[in-house]
């Protein structure tokens, strides 16, 4: 196994000219553990932890432009923590304070594991993913990335570079159930975005399909339901059938860590849940826990 | 180009050779076995079990999940680099054995970098603030009431 250790975006696209095959290594958090466990040799590994480019994030008018390198320590704490609730808080969810550390954002993406914490909330902002090679650079949505369990649409030398994301961006809230709080993968979970200014609702499944899953139903049911001005929900049976509709919209499986039934059970409690603080505006990530 | 290769790491501010060495050895068989540093525990492998937490350029780790060749010109502190120099104990590690907060001591290592990390940047954490904090790392032994009274005490110590 050869290691490149490239200092800039440039020398990356250089080392895989080099090395077609090799594997890219961000936080290493999935990856390492395959290859401690002999499951993966790649050939050659291109590590992208000294690249600059990857590290930043920056303000753009009403958008967030994070690196792909930007770890989830760095998204749950201030001041991305208020400029992203949403991500933070699924950020905040994911493994334990050394596992978030190391992790990254386009880590995350690029596993493109079903389960992935911050794929919803990407989902229901309708992220932008920039991805580039040596001679290119395409935008990206979520479902267009990710098509498959472990399966991006990236061709052969592109790198995940950032993801454009909308600031303070209507109430925003993610929701994930799993065995206990620290170092669990999802059983289930839900990002949830009221859109105040555009009247619209969008809800995405994490950990129920193969990819992440809109809940288009509901969305559109439950923003139906809602007294715009007043941001407030009246039929408050209202609930019940946006569970549901959540619910049908799941397709999960049973696994060695849950069951389809409870699956598609936790997914609708956590999408009500979620829609319920939205609307009484306790959603987010408290400051104490931010810090 | 070879497989093996040697290298220099800067553990506790020391420059370490790694001679000769496989590049996808992780972090933590490089302490252990190549640089004679056994502090780091290895356990699962798989960063679940945080006997292995390090600090790599300030932030905890599991020294499992780091590739070593990939930790070229970082800092790299270990359990060994938190003792004092005259091999007696830390407050922190003082403060686990009065406390009771090892018992088989194989998670003990693991810990005491947890709480070095948490209470360097937080003098004075919360009870949940805490917990989560040492999250990632896996006793089976005390239940962890000791193990959090042991940073309670230390908390305590150093307000004095």
């Amino acid at each position: 196994m050869l290691v490149f250790l490239p200092d800039s975006l440039d020398e990356a696209f250089a080392a895989f000219e080099q090395c077609p095959d090799a594997q890219l290594l961000a936080g290493g958090t999935d990856f390492m553990v395959e290859v401690n466990y002999a499951h993966r040799r790649p050939p050659a590994v291109v590590c992208l932890s000294k690249v600059e480019q990857l590290r930043g994030w920056r303000r753009d008018g009403t958008d967030v432009v994070l690196g792909a390198g930007i770890t989830h320590s760095e998204i749950e704490a201030p001041p991305l923590c208020e400029l992203l609730p949403g991500l933070a808080q699924a950020a905040r969810t994911v493994g334990s304070p050394q596992i978030r550390n190391a992790g990254t954002l386009g880590g995350n993406i690029a596993t493109a594991s079903p389960a992935g914490d911050t794929l919803p909330v990407l989902s229901v902002l309708d992220a932008t993913i920039v991805v580039a090679s040596r001679h290119d650079r395409r935008s990206l949505r979520l479902d267009e990335l990710i098509v498959d369990p472990k399966h991006t649409s990236l061709r052969p030398g592109e790198i995940i570079v950032e993801v454009r994301l909308p600031a303070s961006f209507g109430a925003q809230e993610f929701l994930k159930v799993g065995t206990r709080n620290a170092m669990v993968i999802a059983v289930a979970s839900t990002a949830l975005v009221v859109d105040w200014e555009g009247r619209s609702v969008r809800c995405a499944l994490g950990s129920v399909g193969p990819v992440v899953i809109r809940a288009t139903e509901a969305e559109q049911f439950i923003a139906s339901k809602i007294n715009w001005p007043e941001g407030s929900l009246p039929d408050a049976g209202a609930i019940s059938q946006f569970t549901r509709l959540v619910r049908a919209a799941a397709r999960p499986i049973d696994d060695h860590r849950s069951t389809a039934d409870y699956r598609r059970h936790a997914v609708g409690i956590c999408a009500a849940r979620a829609l319920e603080r939205v609307l009484s505006g306790e959603a987010g990530v408290k400051t104490e826990w931010a810090s | 180009m070879s497989e093996f290769v040697d290298y220099q790491l800067k553990v506790n501010g020391v420059f370490h050779d790694v001679a000769d060495a496989w590049l996808g050895e992780s972090l933590l068989y490089v302490l252990r076995e190549r640089l004679g540093l056994p502090g780091s525990k290895n356990a699962c492998i798989q960063g679940e079990c945080g006997s292995c937490s390090v600090l790599l350029d300030g932030k905890l780790v599991c020294s499992c999940l780091v590739l070593a060749a990939s930790a070229l010109d970082c800092d790299i502190v270990t359990v060994e680099g938190l003792c004092p120099e005259d091999d007696g104990l830390s407050d922190i590690q003082a403060a686990f054995l009065a406390e009771g907060g090892v018992q088989c001591g194989f998670c003990t290592p693991g810990f005491i970098v947890s709480v070095h990390d948490l209470l360097s940047r937080n003098p004075e954490p919360t009870d949940l603030e805490v917990r989560e904090a040492v999250s990632g790392n896996l006793c089976r032994c005390t239940g962890y009431g000791r193990i959090l009274a042991a940073v309670r005490s230390v908390q305590q110590a150093r307000r004095q």
